[in-house]
């Protein structure tokens, strides 16, 4: 049970277990590492989407504020990942296969491309240099970011992990919510106000879809969605939804006119979105330590198929 | 590579070998596991695994806990109280499964004779899945398909990347945290490779761990439970032999005698490709769906 105390959403389940022991093993991947690679990830791939508008629209300010984005956050997420894998010298044994069952494999053909063009791109729009060249760059890696922002709910998706996996079908549509929210925050801290209308109109309508999508989510999973809601992880996803609403709301309403309250939007924002990476990071791994969710809900699958079979008969 | 989930008769031929021995595997009979750990031992001694640390887990007589990186055998103890002694539950701090009362205070002589508590053995071991997820993900190759069927890691292409181990749906493969690799059963793939048997099934004395050409050992299997069924043994049954199962049937195969959750196994495992196109799409359409939301954010106002 939750330690705060709180009100479990779903009654207690009797299942058997071997003494309670866990029967995933639980995911080795290094927390804060990977929370962050999804959340720079997700930053980095809608800024790029967010670059090539304000190219394409003459909006220079906004335009060399996302490419930072886009390039910086790519650098430093494939530290994280690097740094995750502890031995980086064998990183490029990542790249010896192309495996469309491998989310991993076919993230990393995206994220390698994506952080040479977004380098690319933000260093000609910083030095001025070989603009053409830029441009075309940028327009590169504005199409790779979309899926290296979403790619990664396919990677924690495509594993046994009940919350992750139950949730295969919302969480690209979250984590591309929440990475338009991050990408909009981002340029709403650094663009000045009359450039940064498609910036706040981008992170309003990441966190409605953010929102709208781990609602369906929580919804449609049954029992699995508990550690979605309690404990630790719980209060990260309610605490970031808080603060993406509220964000959203300021955003909408005095955006555009005080340059103070974008501030403070866009940071709140960005850090929402990375608190949303870490709730769900956390609820995956509460979801794999608990032997109950995974033997209860393949219990009812198991029954379910049992009566549809029953009534096939009858 | 051909299909990600459901019957594969051929999976080595469908892993890209035109010509390939017979399919090999484990069928575990738990039924007449008494318990001895000698395939642990032997296990660890052919491959030389290292120690796991010496613990004592005050778990019934599983010290060994799980299997792991170090552990390509595990033996689990079940203790419980046979159905027939029924007793109440003072509240008192037991040693057997949650869920399962056991027999204290005045029931106690009686509950510790031989028919109050049921014994369950069994020797668990990595299910060299017909549709293997640890497989499926790795994203180096590490990972591959022998020309026997079964699933091996090759170390000096594994990145650590940890992959392979939520991946798993029985939580078998693991990292090894000093050497930062994912280490598992190869079903002895250097002893067979010399045409002999692997070392667990070697060593087991009751021949509760048989080794062989999978096909035959699923015959001896459904001749082994109908035996058991006869004699009244209703609890008795088979667990991974089913090509339409969750993972397309498992290369390591069981004879249970009550359900898999009891022995820390998944009731109803699946390989988690078999939702992969669904994953995919669902991303394709996220990521189509955070263009559109960039496109429009520029639409409208020009501040
Ligand atoms: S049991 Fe796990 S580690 Fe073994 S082959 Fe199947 S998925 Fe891989
Ligand atoms: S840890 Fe090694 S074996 Fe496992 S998925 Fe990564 S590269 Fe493959």
């Amino acid at each position: 049970m939750s330690p705060r105390g709180e009100q479990p959403m779903v009654p207690d389940v009797e299942f058997e277990s071997y003494y309670g022991r866990q029967i995933l093993k639980t995911p080795t991947w290094k927390n804060p590492d990977v929370p962050l690679y999804l959340f720079l990830g997700g930053l980095a791939g809608a800024s790029a989407v967010l670059a090539e508008g304000a190219a394409l629209t003459g909006r220079p300010d906004l335009e060399r504020v996302a490419r930072l984005a886009a390039a910086g956050g790519a650098a430093a997420g494939s530290v994280a990942l690097v740094h995750d894998l502890g031995r980086p010298e064998r990183f490029l044994h990542m790249l010896r296969v192309f495996k469309p069952t491998s989310p991993l494999s076919v993230g990393s053909f995206i994220l390698a491309p994506f952080s040479g063009l977004a380098a690319a791109a933000a260093a000609s729009t910083v030095t001025g240099r070989l603009p053409r060249l830029g441009r075309l760059a940028g327009l590169g890696a504005g199409a790779l970011g979309p899926p290296l922002a979403t790619y990664t709910a396919a990677l924690i998706a495509n594993t046994a992990v009940p919350a992750w996996h139950e949730g295969h079908r919302e969480l690209p549509f979250v984590f591309a919510g929440s990475g338009a929210t991050a990408a909009g925050g981002l340029a709403m801290v650094f663009t000045p106000l009359p450039q940064a209308g498609p910036a706040r109109r981008m992170a309003v309508a990441g966190a409605a879809l953010e929102i709208v999508a781990a609602e369906g989510l929580l919804h449609r999973i049954g029992m699995v969605a508990e550690p979605y809601r309690e404990g630790r992880p719980g209060k990260l996803i309610s605490t970031a939804r808080t603060m993406t609403a509220v964000a959203a709301g300021v955003t909408f309403l005095a955006g555009r006119r005080s340059r103070a309250l974008s501030v403070a939007a866009g940071l709140t924002c960005v850090a929402a979105s990375a608190m949303t990476r870490f709730g769900i990071f956390e609820a995956g791994i509460v979801s794999a330590e608990d032997p109950k969710y995974v033997v209860v809900p393949q219990r009812e699958r198991m029954a379910a198929r049992a009566r549809a079979e029953a009534d096939a008969f009858a | 590579m051909g299909r990600l989930s459901g019957p594969l008769d051929d999976v080595t031929g469908d892993a890209g070998y035109a010509e390939h021995p017979p399919r090999m595997g484990f069928f575990t009979d738990t039924s007449v596991c008494i318990g001895c750990k000698a395939c642990e031992v032997a296990c660890k001694e052919w491959n030389s695994v290292p120690d796991d640390g010496y613990l004592l887990t005050g778990m019934s007589y599983d010290n060994t806990q799980e299997l792991g990186a170090s552990t390509w055998r595990h033996v689990a103890f079940v203790e419980k109280s046979s159905p027939s002694s029924v007793s109440v539950d003072l509240g008192m701090p037991g040693a057997g499964p949650p869920g399962v009362t056991l027999p204290s205070g005045e029931d106690q002589a009686a509950a510790s004779g031989d028919n109050a508590i049921t014994w369950l053995m069994s020797s668990d071991v990595c299910k060299h899945c017909t549709h293997a997820a640890c497989l499926d993900v790795c994203p180096t190759g590490s990972l591959f398909r022998t020309e026997f069927g079964t699933v091996v890691v090759q170390p000096d292409i594994c990145n650590g990347c940890g992959y392979c181990v939520p991946a798993c749906p029985y939580g078998v493969i693991d990292i090894r945290e000093e050497d930062g690799r994912a280490f598992k059963c190869t079903l002895c793939y250097d002893r067979l490779k010399e045409g002999q048997t692997p070392a667990c099934a070697q060593a087991c004395p009751t021949e509760s761990i048989q080794f062989g050409e999978l096909d035959e050992l699923r015959e001896r299997a459904d001749l082994r439970l109908a035996t058991l069924h006869e004699q009244g043994v209703d609890v008795a049954r088979l667990y991974g032999h089913d090509p339409e199962d969750g993972v397309g049937g498992d290369g390591a195969f069981f004879l249970l005698l009550d359900e898999p959750e009891v022995y820390g196994l998944p009731p109803d495992p699946v390989v988690t490709t078999r939702d992969l196109v669904s994953i995919w799409k669902h991303v394709g359409a996220a990521a189509a769906a955070l263009t559109g939301l960039g496109v429009a954010s520029f639409l409208g106002r020009r501040r």
